[in-house]
């Protein structure tokens, strides 16, 4: 595989708010090769949004802050450096897109003015030869008259064409890592499939990473060579995207798999994990699964279970895995089966 | 929009002065004047006239920018007008300066370093600011600047054993058209203290809007968006947010800028300043209707005209905005 570009290593970062100390994300490593695809999945509020910010330091602050471990950008540190250093990096060499395209320009400048300006941020070029590569942009990402769009104002394109402009504007200066923080979310199915196309598409042509954040599974499977299941502000599960759809580990995972709806299966009832994501807290004792776990057992209770490794990348933050507690793995099996 | 307000208040000041009690014919005359004498200055006044031919007169003349005559003294209001309203418009736009440079600033410095020292104080001084009687802080102003200190002048528009040759009636205009810096010098010396003492109360809720409003915009996804890009803090507040941020600051810069133009009282009379303000004031303490008429029109007038101004700046400002 190729080298490492972005490496999140025990990434926390907490919220100090008026309730107390929150850890919305919690000891979070993720691995991002050159030019691979990786998703970031889980329910609203489990901290994958918050992962993404945190890499680049766009965390509301106060309240929140990084409290420890490492983002490795091609071998430095980004969580320890400057506030100088991260505005040559954003829009640069990181770029990121976010879920509502419909208020993420600014609606008192056209879309030529915010292109031009993203590209001189960083390069010292003339507005002229800004406008032309912001045309030329453009036109990459299929938009129609891309000539007249430039002069245009954001509420005079629909919600797909807007999205097409923000991944248009990230990908100008040629970023390394494009993280999209649920790029398709507020889109209709049709124009979704376009945008997963576009972005599959800039993905081969300049090898840029991308780091999806998403909580749908089918964008997952169309897109992502690997999966990060997310839980509570915790990774629960790793691996590769056939190996997650096809065999999940975790009970999290497989209650999300289960409750996809299936064309082939007449069910009257689709599943659904009961319970819901308990609040982050401080302290807390045991996995945070366990309350809506079907399978937990006391320990689950009592002991918070580590990122245990399966077999090769695969992980599970499971105790059904623990080796050492051999008797998990077998039951973890069966009840896949079932 | 504009032609119905406009109109709507030529019949409303209009009205007003007929339904005050007492006959103008009478008040010219004096008490001691005959029925006869009466009736003759009616008829020639054309007060005997049903009322909607008296107001199409009055209307006709409006249109050729005839306001009448004084009463008092016997001038023709359009051309007695003009001074009074060139220094009140003088001094409006140096209070106005004053408080919008100093309280977009404030807002914004607040609003970019939310809950800091700067942030508490700018907040303070602002509630005193809006909290604080004109006519006090005027007072002070002049012990401190002009009694104690002797820094400033205290009262008028210049100084008043070297009159200017007025052309266009604004001082500072004037002297530098004669090219005349040291008198134009004097001239913004005795501009300062009623400007800030004028311009405070609108300085103050200037910076409070614009911290509001910058904050809120501070929250939205395109902000994050210019983060992302790179974008530095400068480029952040003063390019994309300040834009967005700006128009509740601008409605509230026109209506204080109309407040100025015609409420001005109280200020103009402590720093005798002959301003439009006072010229209606001394109208009404000596029953000139024609004038109080005339001034409360051109006040509602520049009043419409200022937030017309708004109007096409939103406009100029906001691409979404249709009218």
């Amino acid at each position: 595989m190729s080298e490492v570009i972005l490496e999140l290593q025990d990434l926390s970062t907490h919220f100090f708010t008026d309730y107390g100390e929150i850890p919305a994300v919690d000891r979070v490593s993720i691995k991002v090769h050159k030019g691979e695809v990786v998703g970031i999945v889980g329910e609203s509020g489990c901290g994958k949004s918050v992962t993404s910010l945190s890499i680049m330091q766009l965390i509301p602050s106060p309240p929140g802050k990084i409290v420890g471990g490492e983002i490795r950008f091609k071998g430095e540190n980004l969580a320890l450096t400057t506030e100088k250093r991260m505005k040559k990096i954003r829009g640069n060499e990181i770029s990121m897109i976010f879920q509502e395209p419909m208020t993420s320009l600014n609606p008192l400048f056209t879309i030529g003015n915010q292109m031009i300006e993203a590209l001189r941020i960083h390069q010292k070029i003339s507005k002229k030869e800004a406008k032309e590569q912001s045309i030329n942009m453009l036109k990459r990402v299929g938009i129609p008259r891309a000539e007249q769009v430039i002069d245009e104002y954001p509420h005079q394109l629909s919600g797909g064409m807007r999205q097409r402009v923000m991944i248009a504007i990230a990908m100008s200066c040629e970023p390394e890592i494009l993280i999209a923080d649920e790029p398709t979310t507020a889109l209709d199915v049709t124009i979704q499939a376009q945008i997963l196309d576009l972005m599959r598409i800039l993905n081969d042509e300049k090898e840029t990473a991308i780091l999806l954040i998403t909580h749908d599974l089918g964008v997952v499977a169309e897109i992502c060579e690997r999966v990060v299941v997310m839980y509570s502000g915790q990774v629960v599960e790793e691996g590769t995207t056939r190996e997650i759809l096809k065999d999940p580990k975790h009970p999290y995972t497989q209650g999300l798999i289960k409750s996809l709806p299936k064309l082939h299966e007449k069910e009257q009832k689709l599943y659904s994990i009961p319970g819901t994501v308990p609040k982050p807290k401080m302290d807390r004792k045991g996995c945070r699964f366990a309350s809506r776990c079907e399978r937990a057992f006391d320990r689950c209770f009592q002991v918070d279970p580590e990122l245990f490794l399966i077999e090769g990348e695969r992980k599970s933050r499971c105790f059904l895995y623990d080796e050492k507690k051999g008797d998990g793995i077998d039951r973890a099996a069966s009840s896949i089966r079932s | 929009m504009l032609i119905p307000v406009l109109l709507g208040m030529t019949i409303i000041t209009f009205s007003i002065v007929h339904l005050i009690p007492g006959n103008p014919a009478q008040v010219i005359l004096g008490e001691a004047a005959t029925a006869e004498a009466i009736a003759d200055l009616e008829e020639s006044m054309g007060l005997n006239e049903p009322y909607w031919v008296q107001y199409g007169i009055y209307f006709m003349d409006l249109l050729q920018g005839d306001l009448g005559t004084s009463l008092r003294s016997k001038a023709e209001i359009s051309s007695e007008i003009w001074p009074h309203l060139a220094a009140t418009i003088e001094l409006t736009i140096f209070a106005m300066i004053f408080a919008i440079v100093i309280g977009v600033n404030a807002g914004i410095i607040s609003a970019w370093k939310q809950n800091s020292w700067f942030d508490f104080l700018a907040m303070i001084i602002a509630l005193v600011g809006v909290s604080m009687p004109v006519f006090w802080l005027a007072l002070m102003e002049q012990w401190i600047f002009a009694q104690e200190l002797g820094w400033l002048p205290a009262y008028g528009r210049q100084d008043s054993r070297d009159p200017i040759a007025a052309i266009t009636q604004f001082y500072v205009l004037d002297s530098l058209i004669h090219l005349d810096f040291e008198r134009a010098f004097t001239i913004l010396k005795h501009l300062v203290l009623p400007a800030i003492a004028l311009g405070t109360i609108p300085m103050a809720i200037i910076a409070r809007m614009t911290r509001s409003s910058m904050l809120e915009v501070m929250k939205s996804d395109y902000i994050r968006t210019i983060r992302a890009k790179g974008g530095s803090q400068f480029l952040v507040i003063y390019k994309h947010a300040l834009k967005n941020a700006i128009i509740p600051i601008l409605t509230v810069i026109g209506l204080q800028t109309g407040v100025l133009l015609g409420g001005a009282i109280l200020t103009e009379t402590i720093f005798s300043w002959p301003g439009i303000g006072r010229y209606v004031y001394e109208a009404i303490s000596f029953r000139d209707y024609p004038v109080i008429q005339s001034g409360i029109l051109v006040i509602a007038f520049i009043f419409v005209m200022v937030n017309l101004i708004v109007d096409i700046m939103y406009k100029i400002i906001d691409p979404r905005i249709k009218y």
